[in-house]
């Protein structure tokens, strides 16, 4: 490795860093503020390293890694939600009882295994990558182990990222058997050249069994079922993180592994691709209308959006990669603002997340209703919002490449979507009626969540009604 | 820079009271009126100046602005105003002070709040009627859902949050299908000529399959229809219409169905000729059913409201059938039809919502004999229930004797069915009036008749029917250019003229004909 290498990886290299000095931190001065602030300026020194990186751009480093725009844009992407989610957290661990600090050490780990997704473009560094993130997260969502809840969705989260790990480990050995390469540009151009014969079946389950253990982390219909407990169970910034940087993470890598195949071409792949999107869009719509809790709400609804994240995904080509791009972003800042809304109202022994405890919202926390209204509307897709820019992008995406029957889906599914997101503004508007359990939740909010969330908010509106330059530098980026 | 400020005053006076509100809600009322009124100044301003002038060519413009907004789409900020703009602006003013008005003692309650949505919702209308360019017409179409949507179940009555969910489903899932059909039409555009563009003046006259044309039209058509509303979708106007408050009910009847008939006009038909051609037999023939099934509707209903609202189903039906029909005739009568039932509908509106605050009830049982206690209340609602059923002398009548004469040479048939509707909108209105205001008096305590705020906003409203009634040649003549530009546009002599040519031949070809009132356009349909 030379120099150059290391200032094109600086920003891993700095967060691996950060992470072994806040463990020395902790271990020689145990201070929740100090360890939030190194973990706060670890992440900036890293963020601010990218525009170096972004020169050397796109450069390999080892057969492992490579930097090039696109990761770059991803790391950036990660560590800005990470940054959010460590001022979402700081407020929350405050009222925590217990060990706090450990919390942004794994946070740390967790950032640095998204940023190793989604720089790698080999499937060993594809697997390293998913096993930090999945490790800390295991950690993370059993983090407030007083609460049962929580530990059940660790262990939850545990059993079954174990299993898609081992699911995907299986489907790269396969790959490799019929293959012999582990390399993802390679396995691109062998299965875009043996589109005339035909995949073999080896290939194919290999090929099937990655894009399981994808779908897990993604959290797409069939592969869901963890979704809604782990959202409940888990610490409301984790949640946030898991929503927002692990399956943007797992979608760019995603469309790193897949995008250089034209999947029209392969019957199977677009089926199963289409199929999953389908089923994402019907049963995540679906089960969220059936919620009454809210985290369990954008759990089913962030599945949903993953099925229209597909849908652009399907449509292949340069114009649909910048749509899932732009709608990764709009949809982290939407998501990661409802979390954070839940995350500053949510209290010492539980977090705000039935309907009860949003109900007369407006008239307690003028702000944080604008707040959360406009990021649920945001979700939904109503104009002035990042939403409604990033759904415009996928709909086109998907009319562009002729996708009729999912783009029909998409936007009858997302009527049902509305009907949910709009139930939780009723009860965020209506008057109390007493039944809530509210006095158990803070009323003052901390500055560091409120400041996180007015970032959010201002994310919000820019992508949302000046969207050019943004969309220009994601275009750039695509080429 | 004038378009611009139309839809920016709306939205800073809708923060404005929102914030004023905050500390003195009664300020809120006041800062709202101020706003818009300063805004309706200046619309009466720029009418005075402009109106009949066109100022940009090709077509009919007075005035635009086009700056590019998100240029990597192909989608410009691009306002511009002809003369059915500009009609439709001036209404949309003149019914929002009238909302603000019929607000003013009903809402006691986030009144900030309140006036932030009743001022949105206004800017999105006027930014509907305003955008030439299609995704921004979609980004207002969707912007004015949600403070309308916040109307409803804020503030509306006993069954406001099912209303209002169901308005916001049918017009928001509709709307998604528009959505998809503008990026058709927007891909197809592109890849026939290389230009990737939302610039409606553009996308005029694309090539298009006959059958993707069709569905392409019918993704437009969906949204429109929802919001006019034609018959199979009608279902959320009623509950909307019923449940929303006053303000609610009259920005609904009285503007957003507009939204719905000016799209159909301004989009459907130009943009898609041959396919709205082909189509418009169902078309009007589903005209007819919104006619005739509203009215008999409205003949069943013991709530005010909901006669008011099932009324207006059929009232636009008559928009539709005109629009459809698509001749000089029947587009003015259209037109003026638009303006007319946006008033009469609205001044219902504006009197059974100040009925309910008086009597707390809507229904019509527990009325009767009113006229002895509140008989100016009585003698204006006589009026417009006489406009709405068509009384010559008043505006509606104009419209739905243009449109019936329009359509005639079209489709007989459905003309003739059409005219029904019209004898059933007597009888509904009078038994309206006959069983709220005459009779016994059921109503034990005394009610204050109309307040001096309340017939002030009434009275201008009588003028304007009355006015339009009389002489509405003005509103002919500064809508001309623009139908005309429509015509031409959607006219490239592809589609049937044996049935319409002989109705627009004759003023087509002189161009300085303008089109005289009812008498003797009926001359010129004979021709």
């Amino acid at each position: 490795m030379q120099s150059t290498d290391f200032i094109a990886i600086a920003p891993l290299v700095i967060l691996a860093v950060t992470a072994v000095s806040v463990m020395l931190l902790i271990a020689i001065y145990r201070h929740h503020a100090a360890t939030a602030a190194l973990t706060f300026s670890g992440l900036t020194a890293a963020f601010a390293v990218l525009p170096g990186a972004a020169r050397l751009a796109p450069i390999s480093v080892t057969p492992l890694l490579v930097v090039d725009q696109y990761a770059i844009f991803f790391i950036g992407l990660i560590l800005a939600a990470t940054m959010i989610t460590v001022l979402l957290s700081y407020g929350y661990l405050n009222q925590q009882n217990g060990h706090r600090e450990e919390f942004y050490l794994l946070l740390l780990m967790a950032a640095l295994g998204s940023t190793v997704l989604v720089t790698s473009r080999h499937f060993a560094a594809f697997f390293l990558g998913l096993e930090i993130l999945s490790v800390s997260l295991y950690a993370l969502i059993a983090y407030t182990r007083f609460r049962i809840r929580s530990i059940e969705a660790g262990i939850k989260y545990l059993v079954l990222a174990a299993v898609s790990s081992a699911f995907m480990l299986y489907g790269v050995a396969l790959i490799y058997a019929d293959l012999g390469v582990l390399d993802f540009v390679r396995i691109a151009t062998r299965i875009q050249t043996s589109h005339g014969g035909g995949q073999s079946v080896i290939l194919l389950a290999g090929l099937g069994l990655v894009i399981a253990a994808m779908g897990f982390k993604l959290a797409v219909v069939p592969f869901h079922m963890w979704v809604p407990d782990i959202y409940q169970g888990a610490p409301a910034p984790v949640t946030g993180f898991v929503a927002s940087v692990s399956k943007v993470a797992m979608a760019a890598l995603l469309v790193r592994l897949f995008s250089p195949i034209d999947l029209n071409q392969s019957d199977v792949l677009f089926g199963i691709f289409a199929a999953l999107a389908f089923a994402s869009m019907v049963i995540g719509n679906i089960l969220a209308l059936l919620q009454t809790n809210i985290k369990r709400l954008l759990a089913y609804s962030s599945i949903a959006h993953m099925g229209y994240l597909l849908v652009a995904f399907l449509a292949g080509g340069t114009f649909a990669v910048s749509a899932v791009i732009f709608y990764l972003v709009a949809y982290s800042i939407s998501i990661l603002g409802c979390f954070g809304v839940i995350t500053v109202l949510s209290g010492k022994d539980r977090d705000a997340e039935t309907l009860d405890d949003f109900r007369g919202l407006f008239f307690r926390h003028p702000w944080l209703t604008a707040v959360f209204t406009v990021m649920l509307l945001s979700l939904a897709g109503i104009p002035m919002t990042a939403g409604f820019v990033g759904k415009f992008y996928i709909v086109s995406a998907g009319v562009g490449g002729g996708l009729w029957v999912l783009v029909i889906s998409l936007v009858l599914t997302s009527g049902i979507g509305l009907f949910y997101y709009l139930q939780v503004l009723i009860v965020i508007y209506s008057r109390q009626s007493g039944r809530g359990r509210c006095d158990e939740l803070p009323y003052g909010i901390a500055t560091p969540g409120s400041l996180a969330i007015t970032v959010l908010v201002v994310f919000l509106f820019w992508l949302g009604i000046i969207p050019n330059s943004f969309i220009e530098l994601i275009r750039g980026m695509t080429g | 820079m004038i378009l611009v400020w139309l839809i920016a005053i709306p939205i800073l006076g809708g923060l404005a009271a929102w914030i004023l509100g905050w500390r003195n809600p009664g300020s809120a009322r006041w800062t709202a009126l101020f706003f818009l009124s300063a805004n309706f100044l200046s619309a009466c301003f720029f009418t005075f100046r402009h109106a009949g002038q066109i100022t940009i060519t090709p077509g009919p413009w007075m005035a635009a602005i086009d700056v590019p907004w998100i240029p990597a789409f192909g989608i410009h900020f691009h306002l511009a105003v002809d003369g059915l703009s500009l009609a439709l602006i001036l209404l949309t003013h003149f019914l929002g002070l009238a909302a603000i008005v019929s607000s003013w003692t009903e809402i006691t309650d986030r009144i900030g709040f309140f006036f932030f949505n009743l001022m949105w919702v206004l800017a999105g209308i006027m930014g509907v009627f305003l955008a030439l360019d299609l995704f921004l017409f979609y980004f207002f179409w969707e912007m004015m859902l949600i403070p309308m949507f916040f109307m409803i179940i804020l503030w509306g009555h006993e069954n406001r949050i099912y209303a209002g969910v169901k308005f916001f489903l049918f017009t928001q899932i509709s709307g998604l299908f528009m959505l998809a059909a503008i990026l058709g039409l927007y891909f197809v555009h592109g890849r026939g000529t290389g230009n990737y563009t939302f610039n409606y003046l553009e996308l005029i006259g694309t090539s298009i399959p006959a059958k993707t044309a069709m569905w392409l039209m019918l993704g437009f058509l969906i949204a429109f229809a929802v919001k006019l509303p034609a018959v199979p979708v009608h279902s959320w106007l009623p509950d909307a219409h019923t449940e929303a408050p006053t303000a609610g009910s009259i920005i609904l009847a009285g503007l957003l169905l507009k939204t719905g008939a000016y799209g159909m006009l301004r989009f459907v038909v130009p943009l898609f000729p041959e396919a709205a051609f082909a189509f418009a037999p169902y078309a009007m023939g589903l005209a007819v059913l919104a006619i005739l099934y509203g009215a008999w509707l409205s003949l069943s209903q013991t709530d005010l409201k909901r006669l008011v609202a099932y009324s207006s189903i059929s009232h636009m039906g008559f928009v539709m059938l005109g629009i459809f029909a698509w001749n000089a005739l029947a587009l003015q009568g259209a037109v003026i039809q638009i303006i007319c039932h946006g008033i009469s509908t609205g001044a219902l509106f504006f009197l059974v919502g100040a009925l309910q605050e008086r009597i707390h009830s809507r229904d019509i049982d527990q009325m009767g004999g009113l006229w002895r206690v509140a008989p100016k209340m009585g003698g204006v609602a006589l009026l417009f229930a006489l406009a709405s059923l068509g009384l010559p002398g008043l505006g509606n009548f104009i419209g739905e004797f243009l449109i019936l004469l329009g359509a005639y040479p079209v489709n007989g048939t459905m003309t003739v069915l059409a005219s029904l509707g019209l004898i059933s909108a007597a009888i509904y209105s009078l038994w309206m009036i006959q069983a709220a205001f005459h009779g016994i008096l059921k109503e034990k305590k005394q009610i204050p008749d109309l307040s001096a705020r309340e017939s002030a906003a009434l009275a201008a409203m009588i003028l304007v029917i009355i006015w339009l009634g009389l002489y509405p040649q003005p509103v002919f003549k500064t809508a001309q250019p623009a139908l005309e530009f429509l015509e031409t546009i959607a006219a490239p002599g592809s589609h049937a003229p044996e049935k319409t040519g002989t109705v627009y031949h004759p003023v087509r070809e002189n161009k300085n004909v303008v089109l005289p009132a009812a008498p003797q356009g009926a001359q010129y349909a004979v021709h």
